[in-house]
């Protein structure tokens, strides 16, 4: 191992702190749903949503880096590990929401009723 | 030749092994492989998801309504608390295993194997937790109709609340015996049955002329849905599920075809069926990680104690089940964002 470890169990805390604060504004933004954000739209979708999906990403990003140690790593490490992952998932979103929704569509705007 | 960068002076062997081009040793780089192909599998599991959703995003059931048990609390609505708590045991089960990590860098053995083992208690609550959450949403509360065009019908009193087919449905004096296999030949049986038949459902539904039908389908403040008419004025709220007429909601009992109680592969009563297939699977394939990320962390926790790391002069095995265990921690925030939260 070329990075030096020393204890960080100051930041280890930090961290915990920060996912415990981020999962309880989640709860109480998902008990209330304040109508200011869940009945406006950015991109067919709304805004509620987007926070919990920026919110979540933010968790993620926090558990990867410090969790994980990812930030002792490589670069090269780093790139290969979750460039891969992103660039994957987003294809594979892209992909299938927006089939997703053209399928939607086929059926709403169908002559056939199909649930009764 | 004299553009090849390579260090041969330097005596180190670049193709024949023994050194590490992304500074991590081949353990901990095929954790990370590892872990790269798992999340894909997840992430195809969860797009799954989202596109089954946005293709019945009309109906689609509403987690606030169907996850709302909490231990102890019986009748009290708790949406999303029990969740919650869950997800802080599992973040906490991840603290305690990143402290682990780090007392093995300073090779603090007994500080390894006391963190290792609430990292462990922490997994086995989470998997617990799991298993009952499991149960009710298996065993279900309210109950509902599927009617002969496979919708899912719910029920309400006048004041859009739900009741239960137990607060309504009139006892028939009609016989049924489930068939079970000691009855039949060795191959015959049948579906569990329902504690009350349609026609007692049916039944019940006439005698109370308050209550109203609620549909799978989201009600939305468009001019068609102000428009419609087959919708109860008054009741039906933004982003809610439409709830239905007097004398619609007739016509929808009229076609009901099967009493569905709780949840199975086959139907379920908050709604889409594909919701109930998804939650499984999904909460299920995970659960199953947790329960094998528990059996490693046992494993390597039996190591700690024998001082197997200590002879070793490392602690990097537990790293490496970290990493794994941080994972299952991970797939968790996106589990739980998008079934209970989105």
């Amino acid at each position: 191992m070329s990075h030096e470890h020393v204890s960080n169990t100051r930041r280890i805390w930090l961290v915990f702190a920060l996912l415990s604060v981020v999962t309880t504004v989640e709860v109480y933004l998902g008990i209330t749903r304040p109508g200011f954000l869940f009945m406006h739209n950015f991109l067919s979708m709304n805004l509620l949503n987007w926070v919990f999906i920026i919110l979540t990403v933010y968790k993620a990003y926090y558990i990867v880096w410090a969790f994980m140690h990812m930030e002792g790593e490589k670069a090269s490490l780093r790139w290969a590990v979750v460039g891969t992952v992103i660039f994957l998932l987003l294809y594979l979103l892209f992909i299938l929401l927006v089939e997703a929704d053209y399928v939607y569509e086929v059926f709403k705007n169908a002559t056939i009723k199909w649930n009764f | 030749m004299g553009a090849t960068v390579t260090n041969t002076n330097t005596g180190e062997k670049i193709w024949g092994g023994g050194n590490e081009p992304m500074g991590a040793n081949y353990g901990k780089l095929m954790m990370w492989f590892f872990i790269v192909s798992d999340a894909l599998t997840f992430s195809g599991f969860l797009a799954a998801y989202g596109f089954s959703r946005f293709k019945f995003i009309d109906n689609w059931p509403i987690a606030d309504e169907v996850f709302t048990h909490f231990p102890f609390l019986h009748g009290v609505e708790a949406p999303m608390y029990y969740v919650a708590l869950m997800t802080f045991i599992l973040i906490f089960s991840s603290v305690t295993m990143v402290l682990a990590v780090d007392a093995g860098h300073q090779m603090k053995q007994k500080a390894v194997a006391i963190y290792m083992l609430l990292t462990i208690f922490g997994g086995m609550i989470f998997v617990g937790s799991q298993a009952w959450e499991w149960k009710n949403f298996i065993k279900g509360e309210y109950g509902a109709i599927e009617t002969k065009g496979g919708s899912i019908i719910q029920f309400v009193n006048n004041k859009g609340e739900r009741v239960k087919l137990e607060d309504f449905a009139v006892q028939l004096p009609e016989e049924r015996e489930q068939l079970k296999r000691s009855n039949g030949r060795w191959f015959m049986s049948e579906e569990t049955l329902p504690t009350y038949s349609v026609a007692e459902v049916q039944a019940g539904f006439k005698a109370h002329p308050e209550m109203l039908v609620r549909t799978e389908k989201i009600y939305r403040d468009t001019k068609e849905d102000i428009a419609n008419t087959k919708l109860q004025p008054g009741l039906n709220k933004n982003k809610h599920r439409e709830i239905l007429t007097r004398a619609e909601s007739d016509i929808m009992v009229s076609n009901a075809h099967i009493v569905v109680e709780g949840a199975n592969l086959k139907r379920n009563e908050y709604g889409s069926k594909l919701f109930a297939d998804f939650f499984f699977f999904i909460t299920g394939f995970h659960g199953f990680h947790v329960f094998s990320g528990v059996i490693i962390n046992i494993i390597i926790f039996l190591n700690v104690i024998l001082g197997t790391y200590e002879k070793r002069k490392n602690y990097e095995m537990v790293e490496k089940v970290g990493l794994y265990w941080h994972f299952v921690d991970l797939v968790w925030v996106f589990v739980f964002t998008f079934f209970y939260l989105v």
